[in-house]
Order: C-alpha cells, then structure tokens, then sequence
C-alpha cells in the first residue's frame, strides 16, 4: 500500500490548491462563463450593453449552411490528421524500437517539431507546399494543374492536415517509443519462441499493450486538431478557397473578430466547446474499454 | 527427444567477448544444468542455443542440424524464462495455447491441448484468469505450460525458479524434475544456485567466465572438483581453501607455520599449492590432540540438525560443519583433524587440480 500525505485539517489543503484553482478560474471558468453569456444574448459592435436574446444566436448558426460545412472540414481534418499523425508515428516508433544505433538522438530531433509554433511550421509549409516555386512546383512540371492549393479546396486541405501531422507525428512518436520500451524484452522473445514473426508479433502482443498509450493519444490528437489547427489555417489558407478549409476555431476568429459578430462566436465556441466533450466522452465509453491496462 | 552439440561456441559483443569457446554434448533425454555465477555466459550459452542470440563463432546442432542461421521457431525449442514472460494481456489458457494458434491449429484441437497441459500442471481451475490474479507459483506453472504445449525437443529453463520464495522453490523443484521424468525431453537448465543444480542435474557444467569449468555427474563435481573455482562454487559452505607450498617431508602451511604430513608423490619441493579440505570433512578434537592442527574458535552458526563453526587457523578464516553436539565456545581453543584422502590439491597458478597425492583415486570417464 502506497504511503499517502495527508494533512490534520482540510483548510491546510485547501490553501494547496488555491493558486491552481485561481488560475483555472480566471482562464477557464470565467472566460467559458463569458462566453455562455455572450452567446445568449446580442452584443454590440461599438458597446453600449447587451440584448438577450436567449438561443437566438444557436438557431441562426444551426440554421446557417456555411457552418454545417465548417463542421464537416474540421471532422475531416481531425479525422484524417489524427490518423495520418499516429500511423505514422507509431510505424516510425516500431521500427526504431529495434534499437537502431543513435535511437537517443532520434527522440530528440524529432521532439523538435512540436516545439516549432503552428504559425511558424505553417509558414514553412507554405514554402515548401507552394504550386509556383515549392517541392510541388516539381510535380506540378510533370503535370500541370495538379496541385493548387489556392485555388482548389482538397489542396487547400490536404495542405493544413500535412503541416498538422507532421507536428503531431513527432509527439506521437516519443509516447509510442516510450510505451514500446516499456514492454519486457523476455515477452516479445518468448512469442518469438512460440513462433511468432516479427508482423504477428506487433499485433499480438506489442500492439495490445501499448492501447493505453493509443488511446491517450487519440484523445489528446483529436482535442488538439480541433484547438491546435488555428495558426496554421490562418497563415497557410485562411479558410480558403471558398471556405474549403475554414475549420470551426478558425470561424470563430474570423465571425468575431472580422465579421464583429461577437455573439455569434461565442455561440460558434460553445459548440465547439460541446463537440469536444462529447466526443472525448465518447472516446472514453466505446474505446478505453478495449484497452488493456496492465 | 533431441541431443545437443555444441562446438567452439563464443559471443563476443561489440568489443567483449563473453562465452570462449565452448565444447558440451548433451544426448537425447538428458537434463543438463548449467551452473555457474551470475556473469559467467549461462545464460548467453541457453540464449544462443534458443536463438535469441547470435552466435558469434562455433557451431550448435540440435539432433545432428546446425541451427546457427534458424530461427527460434524453426529450432523446436521451448523455454521458460527468468521472470516467466506471461503475456499479460492474454488469459492463462490463451498463454498456454499461444503457439499453437500462431501454428494454426484448429480451435477444437487446440482447446483439447490446453484441457490436457492444464490437467497434468494442475491449472484447470485457472484458465481464464489473466496472469496477474495467479500467484508466482501459478504463473510458474503457466510457463511450464506454455513450452510444454508444444511438444518440444528440447526444453530450455532461464533461471525459472529464481524468483520464488525459498519453499516454493523446493516444491517447484520436484515438480519439474518429475515432469522431465514423464516428458522425457532433453533439458537444459540455467542457475546460479548450487542447490538446485545438485538436485535436478543428470549431468552439471560448471561455468565461470565464458568458459566450462567442469562437466560431470552432481557426485563428480562435489567429490573431485577439477579447478579451484569448481571446489569454492560448490558446496555449503563453501570448501576451506589454504596457501600452501611443498616441502621435504610433506606441505607447508600459511607461510610456513603449519605443516602437514602428506606423501608429496612427483612434485618438486618448492611447488605452491592451495589445498581444500570440506567443512564437512573435518572432525573437532581437543586442542593438542597429536596430528591435529590447534585453532580458535570465532563463530558458531547453529543450523538445527548441525553447526557450522568459523575458526582462526592463524589469520586464515576456516570452517568446519559438524552434527556433533558440539558447542564451542568463541574464543576457546579446538583441534581440526581430517584425513589425507579428503584433501583437494589445486595448482596455485592454474587453478587446477593436481591428483599426484592420491595416485589411487580413479578418474571417472565423462
């Protein structure tokens, strides 16, 4: 049995956790309040009070083809993001599990990416993603037309989920290296004793025991290309073409902050706020049940 | 049912070599231990016989095959390792039927099996249990099964009892040594406890840095130990060694102070010898009994049935085992006798053993 600290009275413990619980106030609960508030009644663009306007401000939105479609561009992007972000990672983290020589420097270097800020990684990319002088000026030499992310809206995606993962793919892979390690070597070597090959061996014992690890992953990847993606949509495409790639967080922005549709915003936030809850409980219901925690 | 030879074998990593050239022949249905301290190449010589590690020169042939360049699957071998290596994930009897369903066999037949692994290790109440409800004799056990399952030629055994506590071990011990009785199966088994390697060896190699030390029956190893470090590593407690040199009339002791009358037959006088004698081969006397060497007594360890009592004998440290009711006093003087034919005589260069002294004692064939 673990040894725990306990303290003779509750005030004491109470004064323990009133900085943290001052900081989550004033950046979390209070703003969120705001934003509740806001989002339920009308605010003016140049102040002088608000109008309540009860769930007004939802039906409009709801009711608003521009915003089912912002919807589905950011489920495509956190979907396929998510997924191309851990694939990746994970064959990466599986292959230098087999302790290459230099695997040490490896987990460095590829650290760095998600130190990089998304505006900073997304101007880069619109470097090397640009259809007149980038890497894809190349292809698009061979054949004309072919990439256009300024003009065709699955460029202009295809564009926001690379930059995305490639960001992701280097935090992904310190986890996934870091849970693969953590298993035994003797079980990997006793299914290799039973006969196991190096592919069904993945899949019978190292993938099973790394689901913890995936599953935090995928929560962690999913609320983050919801939340993340701002600074890369702005610089590489604003939400372009023809709001292609105008992902929620980044409607938000511009309806608030362009639009000076305040409300509206707040409005946009509260669901985004809502989508994220529910499908992180989802998460938590239907997959952590087919984890195996050891 | 498969005999093992091997030939040459050594592992060198990138700049250490660790196994030197190692000969051993273990025939079909023969349970070898390999004993030896912890660092000695054991388990790296038990590694490259499943396959887990490369061979770095020497051949190793499994019923008349090199298996050098096979795979651990295609080598039949099964093993048990050190911390048992149960799939946690899995059920015992998922662990238990693991290699069979990689092999493919039909779901009826392979429940069969495992019905029939389970019974003869007493798990059948067990088999939907994941290894962390078991106990470490249980999961013991599930190991056993998992490398019996398969029918294998040879079993091979990493340590497997070295983390069970002390009685568990016992029983543990029996329960596989009648397995192997009623498997029948070439096994090799790897440990650092002399114990166990007494009691379960058809046949002990002794090991000591990379290299054999010694093969022969548990009785050969104990009674004629063929190095200095066999004689130490063997037995409890450990067999009492003394510096000595050649002289005229016999050997003389610790720098000269002791003198024993021994027929000195073919050594040169001046030739540096460590002589062992058992603990258990030495008998108390009173002090000054002719022919016995005086010493004081430092320590008496009782144990029960007998006592282990550490003597000075003039700055070297001795111990002598004895079921006597003795109970010397520390501090008080005693007399050790013992006889010539107990005396082991190990060059003080080499390390091995000199038999000139008992020209009469028969060098058993290996």
């Amino acid at each position: 049995m673990e040894k725990r600290v306990t303290f003779s009275r509750w005030s004491i413990g109470i004064l323990f956790a009133v900085p943290q619980l001052i900081l989550i106030f004033t950046f979390f609960y209070w703003p969120a309040g705001q934003a509740v508030y806001w989002s339920l009644t009308l605010q003016q663009p140049w102040g002088g009070g608000n109008i309540w306007v009860g769930l007004d401000n939802f039906r409009s939105i709801l009711s608003n083809a521009d915003y089912w479609n912002s919807i589905t561009a950011s489920l495509t992007f956190a979907g396929i993001s998510t997924g191309l972000a851990m694939v990746i990672a994970l064959v990466l983290a599986t292959l230098t599990d087999r302790q290459l020589a230099g695997s040490r420097l490896y987990r460095v270097v590829l650290i760095w990416p998600y130190g990089i800020a998304a505006p900073a990684l997304a101007m880069a990319f619109r470097f090397i993603l640009a259809p007149e002088a980038g890497f894809m000026a190349v292809v698009n030499q061979v054949w004309p037309g072919f990439w256009d992310p300024g003009l065709d809206g699955t460029d202009a995606m295809a564009s926001i989920i690379v930059a995305f993962s490639w960001k992701y793919v280097g935090y992904n892979f310190i986890f996934f290296l870091a849970a693969l390690q953590a298993i035994p070597r003797s079980l990997i070597e006793a299914a290799a004793m039973d006969g196991s090959g190096v592919i069904r061996r993945f899949w019978d014992i190292q993938f099973p025991l790394i689901t913890p690890t995936i599953f935090f992953l995928l929560v962690i990847n999913i609320t983050e290309s919801f939340q993340d993606s701002f600074g890369i949509v702005d610089i590489m495409t604003s939400g372009g073409p023809a709001n292609a790639t105008n992902l929620m967080v980044y409607k938000i922005y511009s309806d608030g902050f362009r639009g000076l549709d305040y409300s509206g915003a707040a409005a946009q936030s509260i669901i985004l706020m809502l989508l994220i809850i529910v499908l992180t409980i989802f998460q938590f219901r239907f997959i952590e049940r087919r984890v195996h925690y050891r | 049912m498969a005999s093992i030879t091997i030939r040459d074998v050594y592992k060198s990593y990138a700049k250490m070599q660790v196994v030197h050239g190692v000969n051993l022949d273990i025939t079909s249905g023969e349970f070898v231990v390999i004993l030896g301290p912890s660092g000695c190449g054991k388990s790296t010589l038990l590694r490259m016989i499943a396959g887990l590690e490369e061979i770095s020169g020497g051949t190793i042939a499994i019923d008349g095959t090199v298996v050098n360049k096979l795979e651990p699957r295609e080598r039949g071998c099964a093993m048990v390792f050190q911390n048992y290596a149960l799939y946690p994930h899995m059920s015992v009897a998922q662990n238990i039927g693991y290699s069979l369903k990689v092999a493919g066999v039909p779901t009826a037949e392979r429940t069969q099996r495992i019905q029939a692994v389970a019974r003869i290790l007493e798990l059948e109440q067990l088999l939907d249990r994941k290894p962390m409800a078991l106990s470490g004799g249980q999961r013991q056990r599930v190991a056993m099964g998992r490398a019996m399952i398969r029918e294998p030629k040879v079993f091979l055994f990493d340590e497997p009892l070295s983390n069970l506590d002390a009685k568990l071990r016992v029983q543990m011990r029996s329960e596989i040594r009648k397995l192997h009785r009623r498997l029948n199966a070439t096994s090799v088994f790897v440990t650092h406890d002399q114990v166990e390697a007494m009691t379960l060896a058809d046949r002990l190699v002794v090991m000591n840095g990379g290299r054999v030390e010694q093969v022969g029956t548990p009785g050969e190893i104990y009674s004629l130990p063929a190095s200095r470090f066999v004689a130490t590593f063997v037995g409890a407690p450990a067999m009492n060694m003394l510096e000595g040199k050649v002289v005229l009339d016999g050997l003389s002791l610790l720098g000269g102070s002791r003198r024993l009358a021994v027929s000195r037959a073919g050594l040169p006088v001046g030739t540096k010898v460590a002589v062992g004698i058992r603990p258990e081969a030495v008998r108390l006397v009173a002090p000054g009994t002719p022919g016995a060497l005086n010493a004081t007594v430092d320590l008496v360890e009782e144990l029960g049935a007998g006592r282990v009592v550490y003597v000075d004998l003039d700055g070297a440290a001795f111990s002598v085992m004895t079921s006597e009711a003795v109970h010397p006093a520390p501090g008080s003087a005693v007399g050790l006798q013992f006889s010539e034919a107990d005396l082991h005589f190990f060059s003080s260069e080499t390390g091995s053993r000199l038999d000139v002294f008992k020209a009469s004692v028969p060098v058993p064939a290996l």
